[in-house]
């Protein structure tokens, strides 16, 4: 009873945090809209300026004190961020603001690194809270407590903010109006920024009252980001009690796991969560979202055609061309043109799912990883051969995306995006835990192709085979009947099913196939790199390959394919600087802002303008 | 005090107005008429630049306020009601009216909460139900009202009697009329000739985005024919 009840607490002591940054995410995003994944990045800021603050200002005033400092200083950063990158995209697609909030990611990540160094920091103690309450012959930490007391005056505090202010009032009616709460006189541009201060602020609260607890490191950011996720889709976007309810729920549930399930407590937080949304949808005490607009607006989309003879003839001359890659360039460069092959069909695919379905995912890694480890586990455990494997990783990424899908494809916007992503996160933590089957951190290795593709060169012409018809495949189902069913349901669901399309199903169809074709790109980067390791499944590999079909253009259909091959080869130089990610970041975050066609959408504006290329007839 | 000059408005690459031009001088009620799709929801959005015109200007006491936002238009004393109402749901209906409170404007009348239960007696019974519990024409009150909270000098009603109950329509008009007595300026469109007629003495109609006459309601009658012309639907 003594250990249940201490379990308890800490259980209830670690919601705190959580709640803090979740009901920040949420906040924000009830306003403007925005899912800020750079929240995350907002509570390890927290946690660094806390742990600096508290070096600086003495004794239990100046730890408190340095608590609320910071809750303010990383407000402000907020505040930074949102007049700098979000004003100008605040019109733009969901899709630009997620691409931006993620270049902010990787600006703090790298700002983090060069201000606080790269080892762990250890969180200062509570003054007057060291050492421990015994409760029933358990110990349990003074400061857990302190927490537990604390966090509802905060959740009380922030309740009366927004539920009798006035300052709430209007966060609430621009919750469900914006623009009538402009036009009736209130100047949107600060109400937003005020709420992404109150936003921030709680992530940067949240980071430094864990300090005690947690620490400071560098992977805060991206460990927080899923359960924050969790938490607010299990409570319902946008609801603070639910916020709270979840939180605890999450947190306790942890606890718990930690000590009866000790193989699992990553899994367990997916699992409630998939079974709250199996029940409620939206959830526990969430409304229904109405869903933003998934892919570019702006210009209307260009009818997408077949390929005319001359296009035909320029993708045949470049396959040719690629295929003389191993005849006249050095070897490391064949087997960097092998790697980037390999992203590009991985990029083309989530491009599919994304321009033509429509449905942001965030969790695509989960079947690039997951058809990399089905292969890999297939030669490590049963000897498979590799023609066998790279036949089943496929198939296997595409079952898994037909069960993912399944669950996922019954929310829409938002939600189906963070449940993508917690998805991909369920299946990092699976193999992360799950060392005796997958080697768990230390992947798996020596899977290398059988002696007649060994040389890199063949191997090359492996990958382009494969990767080329994958493509291929994609662009044909594009055009296929199937093609036009699938952006029907994307730009207007009722229309579609008006017409007897079967939105679900062919939505579900689209996940699978992308799933598939992501599996094989996985499949060859096994061999290609004879090992795997969970990191294939993380969230940055899913946000690379957003990335890439964010810079390569939504809208074109050749935007996967040439944003793969540029991201590819700009990391593969960007990567061998300290402070890449801030370069990339930066880029990324010009590229959102400057040119928000892409690459290929802005090239093809600039083939116009010289006159190269022909515009299309006005629709008028 | 409000002036659309030779304004062209579009959704995307539909052209909507036309070199639509009209006038409303300082405590005039004019009533802004035409059949479906005629162009003056537009017209009003075009006004509160909710909808920028391409071309054109629109002047309010003499400054041009084309492309401002929306809230700069509607602190320069611009009070915008929609035709869909659009009240705040989740709000009660004094949660409501604090969004659209304004700080008092010189010149104009400064509403309280009272003043403003005291034009429309419904509202004050339902002062903590939500927004979304209210009927339509409450719904509609709530809207007025809310704008009025702004202190406009002038209102811009967009089908103040459109889907409420006859008996509400009275005490609709009662109440604009009482808000014209007090010096507001009111463009309101309409559909119901006669709600319009009981309200304003001036009519302007639409046809197809361009203005079509623009005069009083006198002079309209006076030329059944070509009433009926723009009017019968
Ligand atoms: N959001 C929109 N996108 C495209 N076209 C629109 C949009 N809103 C209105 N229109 C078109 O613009 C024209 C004018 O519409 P508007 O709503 O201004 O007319 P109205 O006179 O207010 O009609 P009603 O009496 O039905 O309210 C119509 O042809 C309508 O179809
Ligand atoms: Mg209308």
């Amino acid at each position: 009873m003594g250990l249940f009840i201490a379990q308890l607490l800490t259980g209830l002591a670690n919601a705190g945090a959580l709640f803090m940054v979740a009901s920040g995410l949420s906040l924000i995003f009830g306003v403007t809209r925005i899912v800020n994944f750079a929240h995350g990045s907002f509570y390890m800021l927290g946690a660094y300026v806390g742990y600096t603050l508290m070096q600086v200002l003495p004794g239990a005033f100046g730890f408190w004190g340095a608590i609320l400092l910071t809750g303010i200083i990383v407000g402000l950063v907020g505040v930074i961020v949102e007049i700098v990158v979000l004003r100008p995209v605040y019109r733009a697609p969901e899709l630009f603001q997620l691409v931006a909030t993620f270049g902010v990611i990787l600006v703090i990540q790298d700002l983090a690194l060069m201000i606080w160094g790269p080892q762990d920091l250890l969180g200062p103690r509570a003054p007057g809270l060291k050492g421990v309450v015994r409760i029933l012959g358990e110990p349990v930490p003074k400061y857990d407590l302190a927490l537990i007391g604390i966090t509802p005056f905060v959740a009380l505090a922030l309740w009366w903010l927004i539920a009798r202010t006035r300052v709430g009032i209007l966060v609430r009616a621009a919750t469900q109006d914006r623009e009538m709460v402009g036009a009736l006189g209130v100047n949107q541009s600060w109400l937003f920024t005020g709420v992404f201060f109150l936003g921030c602020a709680l992530a940067g609260l949240g980071g430094a009252v864990q300090l005690p607890k947690g620490g400071a490191d560098l992977l805060m950011d991206f460990n927080i980001l899923a359960s924050i996720f969790v938490v607010v889709v299990i409570g319902g976007m946008g609801s603070l009690p639910g916020a709270y309810l979840a939180a605890v729920l999450v947190s306790v549930l942890n606890v718990f796991g930690v000590t009866y399930l000790p193989q699992s407590t990553l899994v367990l937080m997916f699992v409630v969560m998939a079974l709250v949304l199996m029940i409620r949808p939206y959830g526990l005490l969430g409304r229904e979202e109405v869903a933003g607009d998934p892919g570019q607006s702006g210009e209307p989309e260009r009818p997408i055609k077949p390929a005319g003879a001359r296009v035909r003839l320029i993708v045949a001359a470049g396959i040719a061309l690629l295929a003389l890659v191993p005849l006249i360039a050095p070897p490391f460069a064949t087997v960097l043109v092998t790697d980037i092959l390999i992203f590009c069909l991985f990029a083309a695919s989530l491009h599919f799912l994304l321009g033509l379905g429509g449905l942001v995912s965030f969790g695509h890694a989960a079947f690039f990883g997951g058809g990399a480890y089905t292969a890999a586990l297939l030669v490590a455990h049963a000897d498979s051969p590799m023609e066998l494997a790279l036949l089943l990783a496929p198939l296997g990424a595409g079952l898994l995306a037909l069960i993912i899908g399944w669950i996922c494809l019954r929310l829409t916007g938002v939600y189906f995006a963070m449940l993508t992503l917690a998805f991909a996160q369920l299946l990092w933590s699976l193999v992360y835990q799950w060392g005796d089957v997958t080697g768990g951190d230390d992947g798996l290795v020596d899977i290398w192709p059988p002696d007649w593709a060994s040389s890199s060169t063949v191997f090359f012409y492996l990958a382009l085979v494969l990767c080329v018809g994958g493509i291929l495949a994609l662009r044909h189902a594009a055009h296929a009947p199937f093609g036009y069913a699938l952006r029907a349901a994307r730009d207007s669901k009722r229309q579609a099913e008006a017409t007897g399309i079967d939105t679900r199903a062919v939505q579900w169809g689209a996940f699978a196939l992308a799933g598939a074709m992501a599996g094989l790109a996985g499949g060859l980067f096994v061999f290609a790199k004879g090992s795997v390791f969970p990191n294939e499944l993380e969230i940055t590999r899913s946000f690379d390959a957003l990335i890439v079909v964010f810079l390569g253009g939504v809208k074109t259909l050749s935007g996967g394919v040439v944003g793969g091959a540029v991201f590819e080869s700009v990391k593969d130089v960007l990567t061998r600087f300290e402070y890449w990610r801030l370069a990339l970041g930066l880029t990324i975050i010009a590229v959102v802002i400057l040119a928000p066609e892409g690459i290929v959408g802005s090239l093809r504006r600039l083939g116009e303008r010289l006159g190269l290329l022909r515009a299309p007839e006005d629709g008028s | 005090m409000l002036d659309v000059m030779q304004i062209n408005s579009f959704y995307g690459k539909a052209h909507v107005l036309r070199d639509l031009s009209l006038s409303v001088t300082t405590g005039q009620v004019v009533a802004l008429l035409g059949r479906n799709g005629a162009g003056k929801t537009t017209t009003l959005k075009s006004i509160m630049q909710l909808v920028v015109p391409r071309s054109g200007q629109v002047r309010f006491n003499g400054t041009d306020i084309t492309g401002w936002p929306a809230h700069r238009v509607a602190r320069a004393g611009l009070g915008y009601v929609p035709e869909d109402r659009r009240i705040f749901g989740d709000l009660s209906v004094l949660e409501n009216l604090e969004v659209g409170r304004q700080p008092p404007r010189q010149g104009t009348a400064t509403w309280s909460q009272d003043a403003l239960f005291d034009l429309f007696p419904n509202l004050a019974e339902r002062r903590r139900n939500r927004g979304r519990d209210l009927s339509g024409g409450e719904q509609q009150m709530l809207s007025i009202a809310r704008t009025l909270m702004g202190n406009p000098s002038c209102l811009l009603l967009d089908e103040p009697s459109e889907g409420i109950a006859p008996v509400i329509i009275e005490d609709m008009a009662r109440a604009i009329v009482q808000l014209r007595d007090q010096g507001l300026t009111v463009l309101l469109s309409e559909q119901n000739l006669h709600f319009a007629r009981a309200v304003s003495s001036h009519a302007v109609i639409l046809d197809r985005g361009t203005t079509r006459y623009s005069g009083s309601f006198a002079d309209l009658d006076a030329d059944p024919e070509f009433r009926d012309a723009w009017l019968s639907v």
